[in-house]
């Protein structure tokens, strides 16, 4: 069984058939891409599968239990997290505060705890730190814990969003064109910590990329949307040697 | 029990003590004149109401128009308590703002509700209608004086038991503020969206910021009532609410101590303008105006976070250093 099992999910918005048809099976452990051009609908995928959009039809299930319907609170109680395209940092907040917000249902001490310092409190809170400590080291930012995230430089914010994804502790890791606005040498990096992360964290990874050179570079399959159809799904060197696809990205 | 003596927390046990000290000796050697020692009351209420509010506009985000509505039901539940009880003042005035507080603090919850689907201004016109609403009841309602007011309130505020209850609200909304259900709060009013997806229960953290403030700004209520020894459903009227409001915008949003610091001078401001009759509108307006500019100062917020925090420092002098 898959990790994420996703059957014939599609949504209409109005008129617009946004996403029609998505099947998918990501097994665990997988680096999976998710490309096609602008407007393909990938990233109204993302939404279906963290219920900020709720799918007109079809279905999709984690770890065997299926979660079609289900808020996106629930979904990230269950065990989906994920970055955003326009990035959605806690701005005002510091970098490390990004991370324990990720954190927060790690622990459990209770509204008394915190307000009248109670042991647990003081516990709990040395965990967080230190758990947000082996996550920003990861990404590099740990030496910018106090900044708030908003002073952070646009590479750096993308950094965060996805260590914050990650402190949530999740099953799967969806992530909206991680290296959007990056120069080439930055992106490389980000690949390198991707590929870490997946490793080192045992993680499962769906990711949208614009750019299918880097997408193949990293990814063991990948599914092409175009007009949300799906048009391709395989192997990396199969699937862009697809006449179909050459044409959808280059034109006829 | 280590862990709670830290330099820090004696520093601001200290700072906490030479205050009251300073007022007590002020007020024994004769410092104060009447008028002077009459607003340390309302400084201290003001403080609590300033910063009550803070939680729900600096820290969750949310606009809210009717601190005065909660204020003026705690008020009015705890007077009615100690009018109809006959108990010392020792038991009473204790039992009198907890019930003002939880009075105060099912209203929170009430309002909070609404608040879970309205955004931004929707949920300010809701919260100014709550006040108006409040105001015109209690106006109206026989049973607690009506717009005569309720009379015969026992004074038992002072500025002691004032002050106390000012420093526990400051205490309580700042540990709470720093804990783990004070960085949801403030990842909802940063991004409701990102909040939601790495699983923060959105919608128990709004309603538990407008329980809390509510419950605070009840207690205030409860304080002036016993203050004063009458209430006027007109004290509690858009305009109180609206110079609450003030006072944490002044402060800096998410600011407590620039919250306290606001509450301070804008009670005090009218009152040491007073002699200055016809211009006093006038200065008290350049007043806040120049307040509102210092505040969306750059140089003026890294001074200020230099001040109250040294970790903010180091990132205050790096930045420095990367913008030469
Ligand atoms: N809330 C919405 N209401 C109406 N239409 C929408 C909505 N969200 C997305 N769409 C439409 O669905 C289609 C797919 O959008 P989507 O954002 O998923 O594309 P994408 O593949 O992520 O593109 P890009 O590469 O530009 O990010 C677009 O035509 C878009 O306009
Ligand atoms: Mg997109």
């Amino acid at each position: 069984m898959a990790l994420l099992e996703v059957k014939n999910l599609g949504i209409s918005f109005g008129g617009l058939r946004a996403v029609d048809g998505f099947n998918v099976n990501i097994e665990k452990g997988a680096l999976y891409g998710l490309i096609g051009p602008n407007g393909a609908g990938k990233t109204t995928v993302f939404n279906m599968l963290t219920g900020v959009y709720q799918p007109t039809v079809g279905s999709f299930s984690l770890d065997g239990e299926n979660l079609t319907g289900k808020s996106t609170l629930e979904i990230a109680h269950k065990g989906i997290a994920r970055t955003f395209q326009n990035i959605r940092l806690f701005g005002k907040m510091t970098v490390q505060d990004n991370v324990k917000v990720g954190l927060h249902n790690h622990v459990k001490y209770g509204l008394a705890s915190g307000i009248f310092r109670l042991p647990g409190y003081f516990r709990d809170e040395k965990y967080l730190d230190e758990r947000a400590k082996e996550l920003l080291d990861v990404f590099g930012l740990y030496g910018e814990r106090d900044y708030l995230a908003s002073n952070l430089p646009y590479g750096k914010q993308r950094k965060l969003e996805i260590a914050r994804a990650l402190a949530t502790g999740p099953k799967l890791l969806l992530l909206d064109e991680p290296a959007a606005g990056m120069n080439p040498n930055e992106t490389g990096e980000l690949m390198e910590t991707i590929h870490f992360v997946r490793d080192t964290f045992d993680m499962t990874i769906l990711l949208i990329e614009h750019d299918m050179k880097l997408v193949s570079g990293i990814c063991e399959e990948i599914t092409v949307l175009n007009f949300g159809q799906m048009l391709a799904q395989g192997k990396p060197s199969e699937v862009l040697n697809d006449p179909k696809v050459i044409v959808a990205y280059l034109g006829e | 029990m280590k862990k709670l003596l830290t330099k820090k927390n004696l520093a601001a046990l200290l700072l906490i003590i030479a205050i009251y000290a300073l007022l007590f000796a002020c007020d024994h050697l004769g410092v104060f004149n009447r008028q002077s020692k009459a607003l340390l009351v309302p400084i201290g209420i003001n403080i609590m109401l300033a910063v009550s509010l803070s939680l729900l506009v600096g820290f969750l985000g949310e606009l809210s128009l009717g601190h005065a509505g909660f204020m003026s039901v705690g008020a009015y539940a705890g007077c009615m308590f100690t009018i109809h009880m006959d108990l010392p003042m020792a038991v009473e005035l204790p039992l009198a703002m907890l019930l003002g507080g939880v009075v105060a603090a099912v209203f929170g919850f009430l309002i909070g509700i609404p608040a879970l689907r309205l955004k931004g201004d929707y949920l300010a016109i809701v919260t100014l209608a709550f006040g108006e609403i409040i105001r015109s009841v209690l106006n109206n309602l026989g049973l607690v004086g009506g717009s005569g007011g309720l009379n015969g309130i026992p004074k038992y505020s002072n500025y002691t038991i004032v002050y106390v209850m000012m420093v526990i609200t400051i205490i309580v909304i700042a540990n709470l503020v720093h804990s783990r259900h004070g960085r949801a709060i403030c990842s909802i009013r940063d991004n409701v969206i990102a909040s939601e997806a790495m699983g923060i229960p959105v919608v128990y953290y709004k309603l538990m910021a407008f329980v809390a403030a509510a419950f605070f700004a009840g207690i205030a209520g409860v304080l002036y009532g016993h203050n004063l020894g009458i209430l006027k459903p007109s004290t509690f009227d858009f305009n109180k609410s609206i110079e609450i409001l003030v006072m944490v915008v002044m402060g800096g949003m998410g600011s407590l101590p620039g919250a306290v610091i606001a509450a301070i001078i804008i009670t005090v401001l009218p009152e040491a303008l007073r002699g200055l009759s016809d211009y006093r509108m006038l200065i008290y307006a350049v007043v806040l105006i120049a307040m509102m500019l210092l505040n969306n100062n750059a140089r003026f917020n890294s001074f200020k976070q230099r001040l109250f925090s040294k970790r903010a420092a180091r990132q205050g002098a790096q930045l420095t250093k990367e913008g030469e």
